[in-house]
């Protein structure tokens, strides 16, 4: 078998999103939005403000209810599922980054229990182990070890970040929803969480479903891009091929935008 | 390998009252695994459209572009996506990597892309590094600080990597001495030797002469409306 | 004490029919939910917020004229707060009131659980400040509802982690978070430790009330309670390593009493009813020196 058949016939989307719409009263908030997620695929949602990417994201990770349509992960319909199975999901097998970490971590506690949270959300009782795996993550995103009893208050945005996503993968999750997650950061640290993303991507086989406006990010991080506006998809296809062969005239004009360094 | 047959493209262009540029029609070729094929023609011929077409970077507009099994006009983006990881190479003119990655990285990143364990990946990126005569005290180094001419071996040291049965080089050795350009055709002559299908675009007269079994001069592909 | 009957005065027990039928229904429905936070429309009482004013709604829901009442605070029948309570009752309810636990047939505390086994027929009622264990971490009350709701509670071990980075060992030492029955998490009251043990498997009903936050909650006689901890950082009790001073009691949770300015102290039993009891028995402590009007 090549490995093109391999592709086609092994895997299974990961997540699956027929026409999802969700309005607000008679605004759009996103439209019937329809693409398939597979395992260990990088998908950037861009547009600007008001597009609708923030919303899309906020009701496939289950945080808003969608009006219409349909989101099947792993084979479950995510709409139809109980809140308490969703919420499970939401602390194993998917994690949220947030675009500020303020929202995403526990400013109150320890950079141990912030990671440790969700193993002991999913039953760890070991301390030891607990805070073991904290400090292995720790090390992964570049935070040193000895920096484990330390709250986030202390820690600077790109640490604060580099947290915020450790504590998303300690459980080892399949999905990862970002929102804007180099949003804040000056420059010099986006590129070093971008390749700690790049790898975590590829080492773990994660699948990403990441919202930003900033071109240059999906260019390196995303396998395929989704451009939106009006709360509708205008185009979607391979990231280089949609930043360097834009269909749309919406595309087109983002594209010509870019500030070039 | 690659197989090219009626392939047209255009570019439309929304926000300049739509107008529509055809470029491309009827282009046709094959390259077979062992073959190097060097793509001809003026500057602004088509020939980068060409290979961007067959990496799927640029769309087609219509006709049939297969690479190993899979038609990339036709193809689901995830699919063009194996295709780039595990069939097709790419050796363009611009380096576009994460900054601050080291080089030693990025060299072996496309082995790490298809599972390769870390440790060999690394020491085969070490080993074309050398061969290509990047000195080691800049492994550890972005490339993106680096010179022109590093950064364009640097690229090839990152397309050599995996040894992939299918090959596409935008003048490869565009910008390099007389040392490091015979390295990389030898490079070019010993992927050829295992089987790799390469289609090459190549300024450098002598190099195309060395490398190509033969030449399509793009020209022919230009389409008659436009010219 | 007064010249009128308390009915002449008050309603029995203070509460308005509707009222004590409200709160009654808050305490069946915590007793049916073993551990479940019940909201109910707490009353302003003639006492300020944190003197018990939860506790004594439901001790006053409670009571019926049999009744013997016993009021401890930290331990001690003696002190403001419970006399307060206690003269209370005695004036709205016209209940009869002791110190003897084993006497008592409704005991309303703060901060203790007597260290003479309860029995059955007896209600225990907690005074509550702050009845949601996981506020300290989640300030939302939406959030903290919803999470008792789906049994997400792994944020309570996330606080003893914290204790445990911070101190080497879990040192919460009252209002230390327990599971109910498998199900809730609750929080005890500001109980020391050392009287978690005693929640569990109690024959007497235990209630608990919190007036500023408005919620009642319970556990029926045997119902298993167990304190929250990690495998290798084992729940333990805890209280300071002596013996009674007075009565000799190795086994009951003491109080440390500064005794002079040149570092003199002595331990004395909380629980001053224990005390007494032991000492009447003929049991001494190291310092126990019976004087003419027994000021110990």
């Amino acid at each position: 078998m090549t490995v093109m058949e391999k592709v086609a016939a092994t895997d299974q989307p990961l997540l699956k999103v027929e026409g999802l719409t969700r309005r607000y009263g008679p605004r759009i908030g996103c439209a019937d939005v329809s693409f398939d997620l597979y395992p260990g695929e990088v998908l950037g949602i861009v547009g600007e403000s008001g597009s609708g990417k923030s919303t899309l994201l906020s009701c496939l990770a289950g945080h808003q209810r969608a009006d219409l349509g349909r989101v099947s992960y792993d084979g479950r319909d995510v709409l139809a599922m109980a809140e308490t199975e969703r919420r499970r999901l939401g602390r194993t097998d998917w994690a949220y980054v947030h675009q500020n970490p303020r929202d995403g971590l526990r400013m109150g506690v320890s950079a141990g229990g912030n990671v440790g949270e969700r193993l002991m959300a999913v039953g760890a009782r070991h301390y030891g182990q607990i805070r073991g795996k904290a400090v292995d993550w720790l090390g992964r995103v570049e935070i040193a070890a000895d920096r484990v009893d330390d709250r986030p208050s202390a820690f600077s945005g790109g640490m604060q970040q580099r947290l915020q996503i450790a504590r998303n993968l300690v459980t080892s999750p399949r999905l990862v929803f970002m929102d804007e997650p180099t949003g804040g950061l000056d420059v010099s640290v986006q590129a070093r969480l971008l390749d700690l993303l790049r790898g975590l991507v590829r080492d773990l086989g994660l699948s990403v479903i990441i919202v930003t406006h900033d071109l240059a990010v999906v260019r390196l991080l995303a396998h395929r891009l989704m451009v939106m506006k009006s709360g509708r998809v205008v185009e979607q296809g391979l990231t280089d091929q949609v930043l360097d062969d834009p269909q749309h005239a919406y595309t087109q004009l983002l594209v010509s935008s870019v500030l070039q360094v | 390998m690659i197989r090219i047959e009626n392939l047209s493209k255009s570019f439309t262009l929304h926000n300049q009252g739509g107008a529509v540029i055809p470029v491309m029609a009827g282009a046709a070729l094959a390259v077979n695994p062992g073959e190097c094929v060097g793509l001809t023609g003026q500057s602004g011929a088509g020939k980068s459209t060409l290979m961007r077409m067959v990496c799927g970077n640029y769309l087609a507009a219509g006709g049939r572009l297969v690479v190993g099994d899979l038609d990339v006009v036709r193809a689901e983006p995830r699919q063009i996506i194996a295709l780039r990881r595990h069939t097709l190479g790419y050796v363009s003119q611009f380096l576009r990597v994460v900054p601050r990655v080291p080089t030693l990285d990025v060299v072996a990143e496309p082995l790490l892309a298809i599972g390769t364990p870390a440790e060999p990946a690394r020491e085969r990126a070490a080993c074309l590094l050398q061969r290509l005569n990047i000195p080691e005290r800049l492994w550890s180094l972005s490339p993106t600080t680096f010179s022109g001419g590093e950064q364009q071996r640097v690229n090839i040291a990152r397309g050599f990597a995996h040894a992939f049965p299918a090959l596409l080089l935008d003048e490869p050795t565009a910008s390099l001495d007389a040392a490091n350009r015979e390295v990389v055709l030898t490079l070019i002559e010993e992927a050829r030797a295992r089987g790799a299908a390469i289609l090459g675009i190549f300024h450098d007269e002598g190099a195309r002469a060395r490398v190509c079994d033969r030449l399509v001069d793009v020209t022919g592909f230009t389409p008659r409306a436009a010219a | 004490m007064s010249d009128l009957s308390p009915q002449d005065a008050y309603n029995f027990a203070y509460l308005d029919e509707q009222t004590k039928r409200m709160i009654r229904r808050a305490i069946l429905k915590g007793i049916a939910v073993p551990g479940c936070q019940v909201p109910f429309a707490s009353r302003e009482m003639p006492m300020p917020y944190g003197w018990g004013t939860g506790g004594v709604q439901v001790t006053a829901a409670c009571l019926v004229p049999e009744d013997r009442l016993k009021v401890i605070d930290q331990g001690a029948d003696d002190t403001t707060n419970a006399v307060s309570i206690r003269r209370f009752f005695q004036r709205t309810a016209g209940v009869a009131t002791t110190g003897a636990t084993g006497e008592a047939t409704v005991i309303q505390t703060r901060h203790r659980i007597p260290e003479t086994p309860l029995t059955e027929g007896q209600i225990l009622v907690f005074q509550v400040p702050i009845p949601e264990p996981l506020r300290f971490l989640e300030p939302r009350e939406t959030e903290t509802r919803k999470m008792h709701e789906l049994e997400e509670y792994g944020l309570m071990h996330v606080k003893l982690y914290e204790d445990v980075a911070r101190h080497g060992q879990i040192a919460t030492a009252y209002a230390y978070p327990v599971k109910v029955e498998g199900r809730y998490v609750m929080d005890p009251s500001p109980i020391p430790k050392f009287d978690n043990p005693k929640l569990s498997g109690s024959p007497a009903i235990q209630l608990f009330g919190a007036g500023r936050e408005q919620r009642i909650y319970a556990l029926p006689p045997w119902t298993g309670v167990v304190s929250l901890d990690f495998d290798d950082h084992p729940f333990e009790t805890s209280k300071a390593p002596h013996d009674c001073d007075l009565c000799g009691a190795k086994d009951s949770y003491l109080d440390e009493v500064i005794t002079d300015d040149q570092g003199g102290r002595m331990f004395v039993c909380s629980d001053t009813d224990y005390c007494a009891g032991r000492r009447a028995r003929g049991m001494k402590g190291r310092l126990w020196a019976p004087e003419p009007e027994g000021a110990a």
